[in-house]
Order: structure tokens, then C-alpha cells, then sequence
């Protein structure tokens, strides 16, 4: 069974058109990477994944629950690190976890145990009982990959999780990721604007104008091009006919 | 649901210890309104029900409005919650979406039952003398109308993407509502239109029930009086849960 099925998927606001039939699926224990500009339909495509907002048509399987038919039971698979902050900054990381947990249906000694590795995971014991208002972005970063993580979900997806940290804080949440998935088997998708995170991806799908122009593993990607000593960044212009930074 | 229920009721309640300051501002001025407003008037007021004066009157409207103003402050959080991001790992979550209601609700309820309470420690010196078991019954009373308000502001709040939206509201329809709920002059002697408009505001059985634990003015009928409501909180709590689980586009 694949981790993330999307078939024919279109979402339309207005007259704007920011997802155009997009299919592809990503199989379990996969770490996957949605490459595309700002503005490219990858946050549509992950708000309509996180049950957020419904497609205007085409449908989002995760292990095979339908989100928009079963967003209860499909929440229950997700975990779900957004771009902008989901945690409150007047409460402590302890109580944010413990909310988050709540919300979840956790409780008793199994939530405990759950929060405390996930504070000793991602280093945070120390600062369990301090807010979050005070805490720097990459701290904050990592109360919210605790806090996804806390439910277990076999499916965590990450919009632009790199935004806002430098670059020890990005290589130590990439290299995060692939821990998760190598140890626990957790299938992760992510979206990015920049080459080099997408690089570290098993596969890699490239989001233009709400349509997937090109999927595969960046290896794979690269190889196709005709162009000589050819990088990811060249795949990208080959598919979208623009760079990212443009 | 009961958890996600009282983790949710929880974070208001502790964001509020945190910074009292905003909820404290919705006792301030009904505080201020009553004591310049009841002093002013004084005994100029002349009520057919035959209360002492007008700060008496007025200290059951003064009260509605504290919970009025406490419990819709509270939910004008929802907005800065979906701007700040906190209402998408909310809504992410599998918790029932009538529990994210109830959870908000509940905060506004036990916020106005503080700031009701505080506001309560005036009653030596308004001329009013209620027994315990009136003060009791007034506050369960708070308690209800919180909640039915609780549900409002969601209702309110839930559709709208700036707080300066939710003020407009408050001013241009719930400070009118409090004004024709009887808070701050009996129905008896108003024009018709005036009348009419009290009859059918959910505001004015509330306050006529704190009026009659707080003053001993009995109410036409208490029971109904509660019954309204009582069916207003369920209304605004069932619109604000269908609100909450609509998919948005």
C-alpha cells in the first residue's frame, strides 16, 4: 500500500487555478521532496493533504483513508509540521506537547513517556518548562517536530520546514528526517523551494504552475538531461523553463 | 472529545493567567459605565418596579455586559489563532470538531464567571443586599449566558479573517443588543419599535434573571426566562460546530 496516493487532483479558488490535475503517489518509508517556486500550488497541495481546505475535484488517499471522506480517520495517520507556528507561544513546551497530545487522544503515562523522548530526542529537556515565545526559530522548529512526531504518525509531512532556520539548524533537521526514516520507517513528504534539500530526497517530485512536470529519484532526474555534467538545478529549468531563485 | 475538550478549555484559562491584562479590560469599562452612568443619573431614575435608584438598576445590565465583553474578547483569539498558525494544528488534529467549540466556550464561560465574580465584590456598595443563595443562582446564570455568548463570539469569529472586523461587529450589533436587553432601561415606557426589539433579544431574559436574583424584583416567569437561554446557548453552539466542521475551499 503507498503512503500518499493523489490522483487527479485540482483545486481552484476563484479564478485562480493553483492545482491542475496533479497525480502521484510516494510509497511508504519513503522520504519525498515537492520541489517547486513560491506560488507553484505546493501549499494548497499541503493544506488539502492536511485536511485543511477540500479539492474542487480529484482525491488524496493516505494509506488508503480518503481525506476528504475520512478526515478523522485520516488525521489519525498524519503528522503534520506547518510552515507557520501551531504551537502557543504563552504556553511551555511541556504544555504544548501535552496539548498536542490531548488532542490526539493520548494520556496517562503513555503520553508522558511519549513526550519525554520526544523532549530527549530533539534535545529539548532542558528547556521543557520554558515558553515557546522565548525560544529561538530553530528550537521552536524542533518543539514542532516533537510535537508532530508525538502521535507516532506513520505519515509526516512538512511544508517549507527549513524556512527561517540557518544552515546547521537545516542540516541537522534534514538530517533529522532521514533518521525517522530509517529507524521507524516513517514515510515523510516535504515541501521546499531550494535544490539542495530536495537533493537529499529519495525521490523528488517538481511542482510548475499547479502541474507535476517531472518525478523521480534526483539521481534519475539528473541522468535524463541531454546537458553535459548536468545538476538538479539544470532539471528544474529543463522542466519548468525558469530557475527557482527567479 | 472530553480530553481534546479540556485541553483546549485549559489553554484559554492559562493563556488568561498569562496575560490577564486583556480579559481585565472587559471589567474595566462596564465597571466605569455603571459607576459614572449610576452616579450620574442617581435618583433622577424612577423605576416602576420601585428599586432605590438607578445604581441598583443598572447593576445587573452592568453585569451582563462584563460577561458580554469577557466571554467575546476571549474568542476574538480564534482570529489571532488562525493568523498565528496555532488554529491549523488544531484543526489538523483528529480531535471532534464539537470539542474545539466546546473547549473555546467553556474558557469564555469560566473567563466571564471570573471577571463576574470580581465584579460581584461591588455588591456592598450598590445598594444591593442578595442572599447567598441569589448570588449562587446569578452566577449560574453568568455561567449560562457565557457559554451562549461563548458560542456567538465563535460564530462571529470563526468566518472572519481580521479582529478589526470582530470590533465592528461588537459595536455596530452586540453593543446595541446589550442596550435593548433591558440593562439599562425597562421596557415599560420605551417606544413600540424599542419593545418589539426587547422581546425578541436573547440579551433580555438573561438580565431580567440576574435582575431578579440581584434585586429581588421578581421575573414574569423565570423558568422561561431560563429556558431562552438556555435554547440560545445551544443554538449558538450548534451554528458555531457546523461552522467549525465545514470544509473550507
Amino acid at each position: 500500500m503507498t503512503a500518499l496516493e493523489v490522483t487527479d487532483l485540482k483545486h481552484r479558488y476563484g479564478e485562480r487555478e493553483s492545482l491542475r490535475g496533479l497525480s502521484f503517489s510516494v510509497a511508504r518509508g519513503d522520504l519525498f521532496a515537492l520541489l517547486g517556486p513560491n506560488g507553484g500550488g505546493k501549499t494548497t497541495l499541503f493544506r488539502i493533504i492536511s485536511t485543511l481546505i477540500a479539492p474542487t475535484s480529484g482525491t488524496v488517499e493516505v494509506f488508503g483513508t480518503d481525506v476528504v471522506r475520512q478526515p478523522a480517520a485520516a488525521r489519525r495517520q498524519l503528522g503534520v509540521v506547518f510552515q507557520s507556528a501551531a504551537i502557543d507561544p504563552w504556553l511551555t513546551v511541556l504544555e504544548n506537547l501535552r496539548h498536542h497530545g490531548y488532542l490526539y487522544g493520548l494520556s496517562g503515562p503513555a503520553l508522558a513517556r511519549g513526550i519525554e523522548r520526544g523532549l530527549e530526542r530533539f534535545g529539548l529537556t532542558p528547556r521543557a518548562g520554558d515558553r515557546v515565545g522565548t525560544l529561538s526559530g530553530g528550537l521552536r522548529r524542533r518543539v514542532e517536530l516533537a510535537k508532530a512526531l508525538l502521535p507516532e504518525p506513520p505519515l509526516l509531512i512538512l511544508d517549507e520546514p527549513s524556512s527561517g532556520l540557518d544552515p546547521a539548524a537545516r542540516r541537522d533537521l534534514l538530517q533529522e528526517l532521514r533518521r525517522l526514516r530509517d529507524d521507524e520507517g516513517t514515510t515523510v513528504v516535504l515541501t521546499t523551494h531550494l535544490i539542495e534539500e530536495a537533493a537529499v530526497a529519495d525521490r523528488v517530485g517538481i511542482l510548475h504552475e499547479g502541474q507535476l512536470v517531472a518525478i523521480g529519484a534526483p539521481a534519475d532526474l539528473v541522468a535524463n538531461l541531454p546537458a553535459r555534467a548536468p545538476t538538479l538545478d539544470d532539471v528544474f529549468t529543463h522542466h519548468t523553463g525558469s530557475g527557482l531563485s527567479s | 472529545m472530553i480530553l481534546a475538550t479540556y485541553s483546549l478549555w485549559r489553554r484559554d484559562v492559562l493563556r488568561f493567567l498569562r496575560q490577564p491584562s486583556r480579559i481585565v479590560g472587559a471589567l474595566l469599562t462596564p465597571v466605569i459605565f455603571w459607576f459614572v452612568i449610576g452616579s450620574g443619573l442617581g435618583t433622577s431614575f424612577q423605576p416602576a418596579t420601585g428599586e432605590a435608584g438607578f445604581l441598583p438598576y443598572y447593576f445587573p445590565g452592568s453585569l451582563a455586559l462584563i460577561v458580554l465583553f469577557t466571554a467575546l474578547f476571549s474568542t476574538i483569539s480564534i482570529i489571532e489563532d488562525r493568523q498565528e498558525g496555532f488554529l491549523q494544528g488544531v484543526l489538523a488534529s483528529p480531535a471532534p470538531r464539537a470539542s474545539i467549540v466546546l473547549g473555546k466556550a467553556l474558557g469564555s464561560m469560566t473567563l466571564a464567571l471570573v471577571n463576574g465574580a470580581v465584579f460581584m465584590l461591588l455588591l456592598p456598595v450598590s445598594g444591593l443586599s442578595p442572599g447567598a443563595g441569589e448570588i449562587l443562582a446569578a452566577m449560574a446564570s453568568v455561567a449560562l449566558l457565557g457559554l451562549a455568548l461563548g458560542g456567538l463570539g465563535i460564530m462571529i469569529a470563526w468566518p472572519m479573517r481580521s479582529t478589526q472586523g470582530f470590533h465592528g461587529i461588537m459595536n455596530a450589533v452586540l453593543v446595541p443588543m446589550w442596550l435593548l436587553s433591558g440593562a439599562l432601561f425597562p421596557a415599560t415606557g420605551a417606544s413600540g419599535w424599542v419593545q418589539a426589539l426587547m422581546r425578541v433579544n436573547p440579551l433580555t431574559p438573561a438580565v431580567e434573571i440576574l435582575r431578579a436574583f440581584l434585586t429581588g424584583v421578581p421575573a414574569a416567569n423565570l423558568a422561561s426566562a431560563a429556558g431562552t437561554v438556555a435554547v440560545f446557548a445551544l443554538v449558538t453552539l450548534s451554528i458555531s460546530t457546523l461552522l467549525v466542521s465545514r470544509p473550507s475551499q
